[in-house]
């Protein structure tokens, strides 16, 4: 329970990893976090939707972060997992992510902003670098990750 | 105690009661001695002005409160039904219900006084009788208290305690006073927990209420009938807190005397411990009596003859109170009885919709679980889910009837409108409805009351000819609009049908080229009902002279969208000179449809079946070419191939050279053969969002969950063609 009592300058992230490299997303976009399953495809979209899935009764659509990020596509393993992302102003998403580490707490000092206008095209989805136990972890903006909705 | 969670239910009633007041008031101008009417006007008017009260909404309350009172001299025959006083009487209602938006939109009723329509209803009001006729009211009312100040005196039924005793005693020390009050509540009165409530503050100002019955709890839960019984510790004199109990709207009458425990116990001062113990088996006594004895209010002074008496009087009160004028507020005989409903949040609907769905998708998944395991074993498993699927078949059924309402609630306001369309274009005519009670799923009928209006508007202003043309043409003056819907399947048919001129083909062919929307040449070849198809084109109106009501061109074009989107289609059927009929087809419920599920490039997609013709199997040399594209010839017709494979862009799992399964769907007059892989079977199917990142695809109109919990995706055939 040492979390619940951190002040607000510390965020929690859970460490997902695509490819060698780990990435950080905000615990408090996330939903769920789901085993892969069986994704519906749906025809005539952008390639990164990879398709929809049944969510306890709701349609999920489903992304692929990787495809967004210009990485190569998903190779589904027994550790890929479907992180369910609920933004207030766009609604539910899934994305695929090829592994969920653990849960990390960062505090203000230890995540160190990133300017923009990086020649990686992936370095363009994240806002900052999050310095932990000796490794460092990419922290993903999901309001440039998770496509505007039109 | 907050009256803002009253609001919800304020403005329905409202809403109801105006409702109510529109279609009352329709009658009486058709029936103006009908008694019936004018009470039930009566009461809607009554019931609104105590409502706008308690909510605090003094514009409103005053404007209905001039309504009542024309009302009311209307009812005691001072006053006869006059046609400008109805006008009057409906502008009012117009303007009530400007308040009413205000309040829903702001909370707030808005600035607007409306004193000319108040004007007009107390010139009305003078015209019949005179203006004094209310003040007698309360003149008349503490007549007959004075006369019988005994009169439902239920305060003296209540049971003090011990301490409540002590405070009275102690009051009286202090030289206050303690009064009992009973209060009557109207009979019509709605929010009766709020007028206690506001009796209690009215009365709180003065002194404290030491005790109550029923329990200011059990009043504040409603849990009391028409009365409750307070008493009170006060410096002022009775009569000052009766009259603030009485200020409040809503209240039949209020009768107080002084508290007759506290004066014997201040008569017993110097003894008070003796007395309370003396009274408290006076209250066990009490108790015991009134159980065995519950119709007869038992307690010390006065004698139980006395209180018989009181009884008798209270009951005679109101039928004296009658003949005084305008203080009869209690509801005439032949009030209709309402239903008993409970209102429901809408989304709270489509959640338990959302639930059932997946206790099916579970259901579903057990009964495939089942037939997986082997053995004898299993068989009482069996039957346990042959039940559980009886249930959820029911379960599901019901919850689609909760969700269906009839189209009443959209169509009561028609009558009204097409009157007000009478008088606005100078033509005479009458609405005719029937089948007001047809259900359809409530986010239809939500949706469903503007395409109608325009429909009923068009009718009115282009459809119904002047009186002069139709005397001509040998029709009866009165021109006559009907609105029927029935069911017919799985669709709900609404149609809105005129007596009038008919749509003028000519005349919206040369609109159509004076437009640019059509050439000449184009013109030429057209047939009658792409013409007229003519009229929903956006921005299209044949009216010669751009009215108020309609004449604008947006009429159509917004219907047509508008009944598309709920998945319904329009229709046109039209007479020169003898009238024209707009039909309106809409499905059922939009959640839930039945569809074909079919399998194209090893997917699974469900297609309406509301949209399909026929199932063909076609061979693969019956498939030419013309002009580059593929068709079959299916009795007489050239029907367009679409290769949904090529659309959803997949590859076929079907040899070429096989024979094709082709799906005909028809849209309008157009039809289609999409090619499939498989047909998999008919099937109902609840209709889910695809959520906000997926809306680009014109062709999926959503997706579904299906027995094995996969998701299936739509095909929306009119897309596609």
């Amino acid at each position: 329970m040492e979390e619940l009592k951190a002040v607000n300058d510390t965020t929690q992230f859970i460490v997902i990893k695509l490819g060698e490299e780990q990435y950080g997303i905000d615990i408090k976009y996330i939903d769920n976090i789901l085993r892969m399953q069986k994704i519906t495809r749906v025809p005539k979209v952008a390639s990164y939707l990879k398709g929809v899935i049944n969510l306890r009764g709701e349609v999920l659509p489903v992304m692929s972060i990787r495809i967004k990020m210009g990485l190569e596509e998903d190779v589904v393993t027994k550790s890929s997992r479907i992180i369910v992302i609920k933004m207030e102003q766009q609604g539910m998403i899934g994305i695929i992510v090829d592994e969920v580490k653990e849960v990390v707490t960062l505090e203000m000092a230890q995540i160190e902003k990133v300017a923009y206008a990086s020649k990686d095209e992936k370095d363009n989805f994240i806002y900052g670098i999050g310095k932990y136990e000796g490794g460092l972890i990419s922290l993903l903006d999901l309001n440039l990750v998770v496509p505007e909705n039109s | 105690m907050d009256v803002s969670q009253y609001l919800e239910i304020f403005l329905d009633e409202t809403n109801e009661h105006l409702q109510n007041l529109n279609t009352q008031i329709l009658i009486l101008e058709q029936e103006p001695d009908n008694m019936d009417t004018i009470n039930e006007i009566f009461r809607a008017a009554h019931s609104l002005k105590g409502m706008a009260g308690t909510m605090g909404y003094k514009r409103m309350q005053n404007l209905t409160h001039d309504m009542e009172n024309v009302f009311s001299e209307v009812r005691n025959g001072n006053i006869t039904v006059k046609a400008n006083m109805i006008d009057i009487l409906f502008q009012c209602l117009d303007a009530l219900e400007e308040y009413n938006t205000n309040i829903r939109e702001s909370a707030d009723e808005g600035t607007n006084d409306n004193e000319p329509l108040i004007k007009q209803l107390n010139a009305i009001l003078k015209g019949g009788a005179e203006p004094e006729a209310e003040d007698e009211k309360p003149a008349a009312q503490k007549a007959a208290e004075s006369e019988a100040p005994a009169e439902g005196q239920k305060w003296q039924e209540m049971k003090l305690g011990d301490t409540e005793k002590t405070v009275i005693a102690e009051a009286l020390h202090q030289g206050k006073k303690a009064y009992g009050l009973t209060v009557k509540v109207q009979e019509a009165c709605i929010l009766k927990a709020a007028r206690a409530f506001l009796v209690f503050k009215a009365v709180e100002e003065f002194g404290e209420i030491i005790s109550s019955n029923p329990s200011a709890q059990d009043i504040e839960d409603e849990k009391f009938d028409l009365d409750f019984s307070l008493i009170v510790v006060t410096d002022e004199s009775l009569e000052k807190v009766v009259q603030a109990a009485k200020c409040v709207s809503e209240i039949d009458d209020v009768v107080g005397g002084v508290c007759e425990t506290g004066k014997q116990a201040s008569a017993q001062q110097q003894e008070e411990e003796h007395a309370a113990v003396e009274e408290k088996a006076v209250k066990e006594e009490k108790s015991v009596q009134a159980v065995s004895a519950k119709e007869e209010p038992v307690k010390e002074v006065p004698a139980k003859a006395e209180v018989q008496k009181a009884a008798e009087t209270s009951a005679q009160a109101p039928a004296k109170a009658a003949p005084a004028g305008k203080n009869d507020k209690k509801p005439a005989t032949g009030k209709p009885i309402v239903n008993r409903t409970v209102r429901v949040d809408i989304e709270k609907l489509d959640t338990l919709m959302n639930l059932v769905s997946e206790l099916i998708i579970a259901k579903n998944s057990l009964v495939s679980a089942s037939a997986t395991v082997e053995g004898n074993a299993n068989s009482e498993v069996n039957d346990q889910i042959e039940y559980l699927e009886s249930v959820t078949t029911s379960l599901h059924e019901s919850v689609m009837k909760v969700r269906m309402v009839p189209i009443e609630s959209v169509v009561t306001k028609f009558p009204r409108m097409i009157r007000d369309l009478s008088k606005k274009l100078d033509k005479k005519m009458e609405l005719y409805m029937s089948g007001e009670e047809t259900e359809l799923d409530r986010t239809v009928v939500d949706e469903i009351g503007d395409p109608l209006m325009h429909l009923l508007r068009n009718s009115a202003d282009h459809g119904l000819e002047s009186a002069e043309v139709r005397k001509e043409r040998g029709k009866p003056e009165v021109g006559s609009i009907f609105l029927d819907a029935y069911q017919d399947g799985n669709n709900v048919v609404i149609e809105v049908r005129d007596d009038g001129n008919g749509i003028d083909t000519e005349s919206v062919k040369n609109k159509g080229i004076e437009r640019g929307v059509i050439t000449p040449e184009q013109a030429e070849i057209m047939t009658e009902k792409e013409i007229i198809d003519l009229l929903f084109n956006a921005g299209f109106s044949t009216a010669k002279t751009v009215s108020d009501v309609s004449g604008r061109g947006v009429g159509l074009d917004v219907v047509k969208s508008k009944i598309e989107a709920l998945s319904g289609e329009v229709e046109v059927k039209t007479k020169l000179g003898e009238g024209s009929t707009w039909i309106i087809r809409l499905p059922l419920t939009l959640a839930i449809i039945q569809a074909l599920m079919v399998v194209i490039g090893g997917e699974k997609y469900a297609i309406s079946l509301g949209s399909i013709q026929t199932l063909e199997d076609i061979p693969a040399s019956d498939v030419k070419l013309v002009q580059n594209k593929e068709v079959i010839h299916l009795r007489d017709l050239v029907i367009p191939l679409i290769r949904m494979t090529e659309i959803l862009d997949i590859e076929s799992t079907k040899d070429p050279n096989e024979n094709l399964v082709v799906v005909i769907v028809k849209k309008g007059d157009k039809y289609a053969g999409l090619v499939v892989d498989e047909l998999i079977g008919q099937q109902e199917i609840v209709i889910k969002s695809m959520g906000k990142y997926i809306n680009k695809c014109k062709i999926i109109s959503g997706a579904t969950i299906l027995g094995d919990g996969e998701v299936a995706l739509i095909l929306d055939a009119n897309a596609l063609m």
